[in-house]
Formats: structure tokens, C-alpha cells, sequence
């Protein structure tokens, strides 16, 4: 199965090679654009993106994995991801993920049977004034306690 | 208390650019222009202003390492990697004061004659980088940025990058490693950034605070700053305050305020009415202090005279009742998930922290494991190509060393006896 960016995708995926001096400079913004495009970075999607850049899937494989963003195996519609680092552990985080975990029925790491959830645990999210933090997909919530969490989780759609 | 920094972050649409300038900024960008820029990196030596993201490096003095040889391009790039745990400053800056940071990187890329800069956000901060993308715009369109800026002739491009995951991308060279598209791995130094740094151009990386402290500098002159703060540390900081608290937050403070009086007096001592235990004053990689060891002034030197570190400004408050070996596993868990793997004494160090303290914390410790964990950290500091290593050795260290016998507790008992709980 071969992937493709959409136009939008691939207009762009131009404009950022506008403002770098190299190709090679563009492969983190372009594999947040593959994940947006195609939910995750699949190998395909390596493939896909080495080939944009003119650079080995190799290459593409080894950023990839580096970072923790890039998910390299599909997520759920909403990926929860609650911060364990010591501010939120000091006001309560590790009770509120086994809260979540319970809620949701999964494991930190694993994803809801409907596909809705994935529970992950976060090293720090920088948010150590409003902890415990949660982020799901791109937005931050702040200052959780678990009934505000369970109003959160419950309101997505 | 004069705030530099925070003044107007209370008012609705300051991260706008018509709100920013109806309270003058920007005029000092246009200051900064009819200055030579020997006169601006002269200014920002007198202020003492210190780099805010760590290592306190004199801002000035930094600057000056740039090669005298101006037929290279130079590349200025803004760390907004913010990742230690604890630290939380950067993040206000950016989404209520973009423009603040924005005239800070024009300032100083006029005094360092740079064209191209970077500003490297934390990929978590989406919001954050959306605001300053938006920032970014309004200040092109205003011709804050972009060509011949304000008739000067001065050409600046600023790009906003977003980082992927990766707390070690907060070193520098591992920073630019990043932003050239490669794997976050921190560089053997020298060569120093500032001669072959992004795209092998000679670079400077500063933090967003310090810049954001530059557009005040230049307003207000040098000295002004510097008779903010005590000797050697001008200015403000902003101190993040979080853990148990009744008022957690950033607070706008003079560098050389008493520790103590922070926490007591503006971040309202410690929550639910419990005794303080221990204090993380500078971002979870600083050296732990014991309840009496607190009343300390801020600032740099303090710090360093009773062997901690100000760090990057992040001051974590733990209560009485909490078990200080679990503590260090959530830290030592940190370190070893973030350990970039290049090195080996950190790679495999960091591992074996988080796996002992780990099962001292269980009830698993065996005798001798405390030792064992010292001896790690013996092999572990200052032998490692960045200051990852000494980031889980120095917590780790300290927490041994002002927390013993809750060690000794759970190795003796074969149990946590706190409960092994927060």
C-alpha cells in the first residue's frame, strides 16, 4: 500500500522547505505532517517521506524512533497521555492514572477496544504549576482531579 | 517589586502585537538599531544578565564568542525546549508575551549579526507554538522582522521549529543536532556552537527568558537591570513554584530573594497545612536541600556555596509524609527513559539507578545496594559528553546523602514505610 499527501498536505510540505537551508532539516516537520496525514508514521510512511527528502528510509527510521511523538503504531481517536513526573506525583497523578487505567479498561500503552483511547504515561509535560496535567491529542488540562477527568473524558465525542 | 518581564501579562491581548506596542514595544528594537552592535552586547555585559535556561552563563560574555570574521553567516537559536521537570517559565513567556521574546531575538541578532534564527519549541507545546507562530506573522507583517527591518537595512528570518519528544533536545548541541533533522545526540564540544554550531555556522543558543530580558535591557540600560538583582545576577527571574503549595506558579522575583521566602510568602507555604520535608530548588536535576537548609538567597553563587544550583528556576516543594525513596524512583525512571543512549556510563547508569532505587523503593533492597548505588554515580559524573549523566547522579547523590536513613528504612524492613504511595 503506497501513501500520499493530500494537497494541502503537500503544499505544505513546500512551504517548509522554503525555510530551512537543507532538506534534511525539514524531517521533523515533515514526519508531524505524515502523522497528521496518515494518523501515524507508519513504514509506509517512511518510505514515503525519505523518498519526499531524498534521503534513506534509514535515516527517516532512526529520527523517527528518537522521539516520543512520532507514533510508529496507530494511536486511538484520542491519545491521553497523563504526566507521572514528581510535581503531578506529589499532588496525586499516580492515583489518577490508575483511575484512568480503570476507567478505561486498558493499560498504560494500550488502547480501547473501540479504538476511542490510548493510554499512555508522559515524562513531563512542563505544566509543574497546574499539576497533575493531562495532554489528549494537542490540548493540555490542568489542575485534574478525577471527577474533573472523568467529565473531560466523557464529554469527547 | 519591579517586574521586567510579567508587568503586563495580566492584560487581555498582550500576546498581540497592537497591545504589545501600545505599551512600547518594540521601541526598544528601534533603539537597539541606532546602536552599534558592540553597544548592545556592551549593555547586556553591564546588566550581569545570566543565561535563565540552566547553566547561568553570562548572556554578554556568551555572545562574545562569536569569530570576529563576518563573512560567515550566524544562525541565533532560541532554546524552548523546556523539559526539566519543575521548570514551567518558558511556556508563560510564549503564550503571554510572544512579542516580548520576538523583540528580544531581533535585538540580539542585530548585536550578533545574525540572519537566521530558530526558535526550538517543545513539540508538546502545540498552543504555545501556535501563539508564537501567529507572533511571528505580526511581527513580519509590522516589519519587525523580514527585510530592512525598521529602514535599517538589517535582514532577520525567524523560523518556528517544534522538537519531537526528547528532554536531552534541551542541551545545546543535542538542540541543534535536532534542528538540523537528526537524532537528538548532544555533540563533543569543541568546537563550541558558537564556531561551528546549526548547519556548521557559527551559533548562539539562548534561552527564551534571557531573551526576553534584552528588549528591558536595552530600554532601561544595563546598569538598571543589574541593580534589580545582587552582584553578579541583574535582573529578575522567573521562578516556577510547584509540588505542595497552596499557590503554585511563576513568580516574577529579583534574582538574590530568599528561598524560603518564596515559598512561604508568594506561593503561600506549604498545602494542607503540613510541615515542608525537602526542597528541589532549581529543576529536578539540582542537588535536594532539607527543610533548614532553605533560608538561602537565590541567586547563583548562594546556590552554589551550599552545593545546589538555581538551575533553570523550578523550585519543587515536598511535604512532610512523603517517602523520599519513591521520590528519587519517579526521578531516576525520568532520567533513564530520557538518557539519549550514546554514552555509555549514562546509558547504562541511568538504567541501573532507576533499577535499584527502584527495588530499594519495592522492598527488594538488598545490603550494600545504597553503596552501590554511590559507586554508580562515582562512574557516572563528568564522564559522559553532556550533562545528562550528572543530571540523575546529582538528585541522586543528594538524596542519599540528606535522606539516609530512609534508605537504610527500606532495605532494613523489606518494605516502604510510607507506604508506597504519594
Amino acid at each position: 500500500m503506497s501513501v500520499a499527501f493530500s494537497e494541502n498536505g503537500r503544499a505544505e510540505f513546500e512551504r517548509l522547505l522554503t525555510r530551512y537551508p537543507d532538506k534534511e532539516a525539514v524531517i521533523l516537520p515533515t514526519l508531524y505532517l505524515a502523522q497528521r496525514e496518515f494518523g501515524h508514521v507508519s513504514d509506509e510512511a517512511i518510505v514515503y517521506v525519505a523518498g519526499l527528502l531524498g534521503v534513506s528510509p534509514a535515516q527517516i527510521e532512526g529520527v523517527a524512533t528518537f522521539y516520543t511523538m512520532y507514533n510508529r503504531k496507530p494511536v486511538g481517536k484520542y491519545h491521553v497521555q497523563i504526566c507521572r513526573n514528581i510535581s503531578c506525583s506529589l499532588l496525586g497523578a499516580e492515583h489518577l492514572i490508575e483511575h484512568v487505567a480503570g476507567k478505561l479498561g486498558v493499560k498504560p500503552g494500550g488502547t480501547t477496544p473501540d479504538g476511542k483511547f490510548t493510554l499512555s504515561l508522559a515524562e513531563c509535560l512542563g505544566s509543574c504549576g497546574t499539576a497533575p496535567v493531562m495532554q489528549v491529542n494537542d490540548d493540555y488540562y490542568e489542575n485534574l482531579t478525577e471527577a474533573s477527568i472523568d467529565a473531560i473524558l466523557d464529554k469527547l465525542p | 517589586m519591579e517586574t521586567i518581564l510579567t508587568t503586563h501579562f495580566a492584560d487581555d491581548g498582550y500576546r498581540r502585537i497592537d497591545t504589545y506596542r501600545g505599551f512600547g514595544g518594540y521601541d526598544a528594537l528601534r533603539k537597539a538599531l541606532s546602536m552599534t552592535p558592540e553597544g548592545i552586547i556592551d549593555e547586556v555585559k553591564k546588566a550581569n544578565l545570566r543565561g535563565r535556561g540552566g547553566a547561568g552563563f553570562p548572556a554578554g560574555v556568551k555572545w562574545g564568542f562569536l569569530p570576529k570574521d563576518l563573512s560567515r553567516l550566524r544562525v541565533l537559536v532560541v532554546n524552548a525546549d523546556e523539559g526539566e521537570p519543575g521548570t514551567f517559565k518558558d511556556r508563560l513567556i510564549m503564550s503571554h508575551g510572544p512579542h516580548l521574546m520576538i523583540e528580544g531575538i531581533a535585538i540580539a541578532s542585530f548585536a550578533l549579526r545574525a540572519h537566521f534564527s530558530y526558535v526550538y519549541i517543545r513539540g508538546e507545546f502545540v498552543r504555545e507554538a501556535r501563539i508564537v507562530d501567529e507572533a511571528v506573522a505580526e511581527a513580519y507583517a509590522a516589519g519587525f522582522l523580514g527585510k530592512n527591518i525598521l529602514g535599517s537595512g538589517f535582514d532577520l528570518d525567524l523560523t518556528v521549529h517544534r522538537g519531537a519528544g526528547a528532554y536531552i533536545c534541551g542541551e545545546e548541541t543535542s538542540l541543534i543536532n535536532s534542528l538540523e533533522g537528526k537524532r537528538g545526540w548532544p555533540r563533543l564540544k569543541p568546537p563550541f556552537p558558537a564556531a561551528v554550531g546549526a548547519f556548521g555556522l557559527p551559533t548562539i543558543v539562548n534561552n527564551v527568558e534571557t531573551l526576553a530580558d534584552v528588549p528591558w535591557i536595552i530600554t532601561h540600560g544595563g546598569e538598571k537591570f543589574a541593580s534589580i538583582g545582587v552582584e553578579k545576577n541583574g535582573g529578575t527571574r522567573l521562578i516556577g513554584v510547584s509540588g505542595a503549595v497552596n499557590r503554585p506558579g511563576v513568580y516574577e522575583l529579583p534574582a538574590g530573594i530568599n528561598l524560603k521566602e518564596i515559598i512561604y510568602n508568594h506561593a503561600g507555604g506549604i498545602k494542607d497545612g503540613k510541615e515542608l520535608k525537602a526542597v528541589i530548588p532549581g529543576g529536578s536535576s539540582t542537588p535536594v536541600l532539607r527543610a533548614d537548609e532553605i533560608d538561602v538567597s537565590y541567586d547563583i553563587e548562594s546556590m552554589a556555596k551550599i552545593g545546589t544550583m538555581a538551575g533553570s528556576g523550578g523550585v519543587i516543594v515536598i511535604p512532610e509524609g512523603t517517602c523520599m525513596v519513591r521520590a528519587l524512583s519517579v526521578l531516576m525512571n525520568f532520567y533513564a527513559h530520557e538518557s539519549c543512549g550514546q554514552c555509555t556510563p549514562c546509558r547504562e547508569g541511568t538504567g541501573w539507578l532507576k533499577k535499584i532505587v527502584g527495588r530499594i523503593e519495592a522492598g527488594k533492597g538488598r545490603a550494600g545496594d545504597v553503596e552501590l548505588v554511590l559507586d554508580l554515580c562515582d562512574n557516572m559524573l563528568g564522564r559522559t559528553i553532556c550533562p545528562l549523566a550528572d543530571a540523575a547522579v546529582m538528585p541522586a547523590q543528594s538524596f542519599i546523602w540528606k535522606f539516609r536513613e530512609e534508605f537504610d528504612r527500606h532495605i532494613d524492613e523489606q518494605k516502604c514505610p510510607y507506604g508506597n504511595r504519594f
